[in-house]
């Protein structure tokens, strides 16, 4: 398939494979910020093809993995109203809350469905007048203009039936957070290549300039992976911080000035926690005060919820590249899938969940 | 007037619609009385004729070969009812064949259970006995019982369809899942995840151009080519639901062996691949209605692949795998960069991704 054969030919991954042994001088950790990076890794096995040097760490960026246990227990709440079509994408579906998901939300008679596009939301709004319709809008800046786009098509067609909970995160304060940290240990950085899309590299160069790191925009197939590593390494080697861009075909440096533009019409930036991380500064989006007629959290009032984390899980030591899944004294014992004790096992772009499922130590 | 005159035309000369008193399937239509009689004489028998239904007798009695009965059932519930490639009424028919097939045996008759919803249009219930009545036909088993119950509206999703079957296995077959031994190969008949994705494509909320279709087939061809060829064949299993990696994962649990996949050799059409990619889905993980998985002795593998590769529905038969000794109960795959990785088994329904 075109664009994507190209970018899994496995003689230029050995060629780039090469290419990192051979710059390679000493040790260097490395964080992929985002899940899909993490599960491309497993999936395709880069990491057990890397020199021993490079220890790969796996970042923040799955959205439903830091998705707070709050902002869940909230969308449950809501959607078990009677009134109420609560519209999600798929994998938000299984996430536990502190002890509902929206499956089970659905088999007791909520009417909860999977859509693919946040657009689908806005026109079962516009096809049930009578019912409201509120889409889960969480994830990182890939994602908000498509769901800020909905938002703003429900205003424009004053489809008042239509509201979200918004609980989108960004990267680079999380990224600050971890370089910030005095126990990190991240050299380098993968940056997620379609956050880039979106927002371009540019608000990276502060952080490279003050933490004096490099960061490599990075595609998904193994060979841009192995590409942003080799940049990445060949930066660490000679000592030379910044950014650098390795998803060339997706990325330019201001990103995509039409979405942002959608984006900060809707949205705006606001303090976020983070589940297994905690609050991170002006770290999220939420809705604009003038367009809260559309925002699900004030439309229908949640008793306050009170949640807490299972005291065994490191899922915010993992999540800031500090321990590996397989150092968790709960991992695939007491945590698997079927039971997450914690926000890396609950997604299967998590980094717990992508080692349970491709690396579970000793079966190969 | 019918209430319905969007739908399609799907009616032509060799499969007309009977004339009846209602657009809609009617509680009355499973009340025993006259629409009830017209409901199975009109539209029913003419379809799915043969010489014990023709008897309208409670049960069916068979004459049977000599040989062990192999007996299979299954509920079809799918949603939308027609979709690119299918519909239920093919689907329902060519799953309890194959399910029949994959002990060797030959499938030779059938039941068909039907639970119709209140308000089913007729034109669509006419239009899933059509191609029930071709799949039952290219797949030469006869339909010699069944059951028709009409309930409320709501109480299910317009159509649900049971079908039972039997068939006779050949003397000396003996499939089984724990009878794998390292060396063996893992052959697969054909392209992965065409029917999952086709029905994924058209669901409602995933709506999106593609021209995936389903694979539905029955298989009772080539299970039967497979023993004439090596009768040594370990075991023969269909990849439904949960797909290959599931399936796989049961026989290398059931027979205490280790599988290895081929990353390179799996084979995927591009427009399935594509669909898998955007929705972020593993094809190892969807399912298949008209393929097989045969285990096979390492030195039959070839011919078995070269004589599956004659017939239509093989023509794309590969060795996927091999059957080794180590990690015993574990499927894992050699990636294309030739790293080892595990394929579990799945949770539940593989769920499209955020981004």
């Amino acid at each position: 398939m075109k664009y994507l054969d190209e970018y899994r030919d496995p003689a230029l991954a050995r060629s780039l494979l090469d290419r990192i042994a051979r710059t390679v001088t000493r040790p260097w950790v490395i964080m992929e910020i985002c899940g899909g990076q993490t599960h491309s890794i497993m999936r395709h096995g880069i990491d057990q093809l890397l020199p021993p040097e490079i220890t790969l760490v796996h970042g923040p960026g799955c959205p439903v993995c830091v998705t707070p246990l709050e902002t869940i227990d909230r969308a449950l709440a809501i959607a078990q109203r009677p009134e109420v079509i609560f519209t999600s994408f798929g994998d938000m579906l299984r996430v536990p809350g502190s002890s509902d998901d929206l499956f089970r939300v659905k088999s007791r008679g909520g009417d909860v469905r999977m859509v693919y596009s946040p657009l689908e939301a806005v026109k079962l709004a516009r096809e049930n007048p009578d019912r409201e319709v509120v889409f889960l809008a969480v994830g990182f800046e890939t994602t908000a203009p498509g769901n800020a786009m909905a938002l703003k098509v429900a205003r424009d067609e004053g489809l008042a039936n239509f509201s979200e909970i918004v609980s989108h995160v960004l990267v680079p304060p999380a990224m600050r957070a971890i370089l910030a940290s005095p126990t990190n240990r991240v050299q380098g950085f993968l940056a997620a290549g379609h956050v880039c899309a979106i927002m371009g590299w540019d608000e990276y160069l502060p952080l490279a300039d003050e933490f004096q790191v490099p960061i490599v925009p990075t595609g998904f197939e193994p060979v841009d992976i192995l590409d942003g590593i080799l940049k990445t390494v060949e930066l660490l080697e000679k000592g030379e911080p910044g950014v650098a861009n390795k998803y060339l075909r997706i990325v330019q440096q201001q990103g995509n000035p039409v979405a942002r533009q959608v984006i900060d019409e809707v949205y705006t930036v606001c303090d976020r926690k983070w589940r297994g991380i905690g609050l991170i500064p002006r770290s999220g989006w939420r809705i604009r005060d003038e367009l809260a007629a559309f925002d699900a959290e004030k439309k229908f009032t949640v008793e306050d919820i009170r949640t807490e984390e299972h005291s065994v899980c490191i899922a915010g030591e993992i999540l800031q590249g500090l321990k590996k899944p397989h150092e968790c004294p709960a991992f695939d014992k007491e945590c698997t899938p079927m039971n997450p004790l914690g926000a890396t096992m609950v997604s299967s772009e998590g980094a717990c969940a992508a080692y349970h499922k491709y690396a579970r130590r000793g079966l190969i | 007037m019918t209430d319905h005159q969007d739908r399609p035309d799907f009616q032509n000369a060799s499969c007309p619609l009977p004339i009846l008193d209602h657009d809609t399937v009617q509680l009355a239509h499973g009340a025993g009385g006259r629409l009830s009689s017209d409901l199975i004489e009109k539209m029913i028998l003419p379809r799915f004729a043969s010489d014990e239904l023709n008897k309208m007798e409670d049960q069916a009695v068979l004459d049977l070969p000599p040989g062990r009965l192999a007996f299979s059932t299954d509920t079809f519930v799918v949603s939308p009812l027609f979709f690119p490639g299918g519909d239920i009424g093919d689907l329902a028919i060519n799953g309890t064949v194959n399910d029949v097939a994959m002990s060797g045996a030959d499938p030779v008759a059938l039941s068909v259970g039907f639970v119709l919803e209140e308000g089913l249009p007729l034109s669509d219930f006419h239009r899933i006995l059509c191609s029930m009545e071709a799949a039952a036909r290219s797949a030469g088993v006869r339909i010699v019982t069944g059951d028709t119950k009409v309930v409320g509206k709501g109480s299910c999703d317009k159509i649900f369809i049971n079908t039972s079957g039997v068939g006779i296995i050949p003397a000396g077959v003996n499939l089984s899942a724990a009878s794998l031994k390292p060396g063996d190969k893992i052959i697969l008949s054909g392209t992965l995840a065409d029917h999952g994705m086709a029905v994924m494509t058209v669901r409602e909320g995933l709506s999106f151009q593609s021209s995936v279709q389903s694979d539905t087939a029955a298989l009772n061809g080539l299970t039967r080519l497979i023993l004439e060829t090596c009768p040594e064949v370990r075991t023969m299993r269909d990849p439904t639901r949960g797909g290959c990696a599931t399936t796989l994962n049961e026989f290398a649990t059931a027979s205490n062996v280790g599988i290895q996949l081929d990353g390179n050799a799996l084979p995927v059409r591009p427009d399935v691949m594509a669909a898998c990619e955007i929705l972020g889905i593993d094809p190892l993980y969807v399912a298949n209605e008209g393929k097989l998985v045969a285990v096979v002795p390492g030195e039959a593998a070839d011919q078995v692949v070269a004589a599956l590769r004659r017939q239509p529905l093989g023509r794309d038969a590969v060795v996927i795998g091999q059957v080794v000794a180590e990690h015993p109960g574990t499927v894992t795959l050699k990636t294309g960069l030739g790293a080892e990785r595990i394929v579990d088994m799945p949770i539940g329904e593989q769920l499209p991704r955020i981004c």
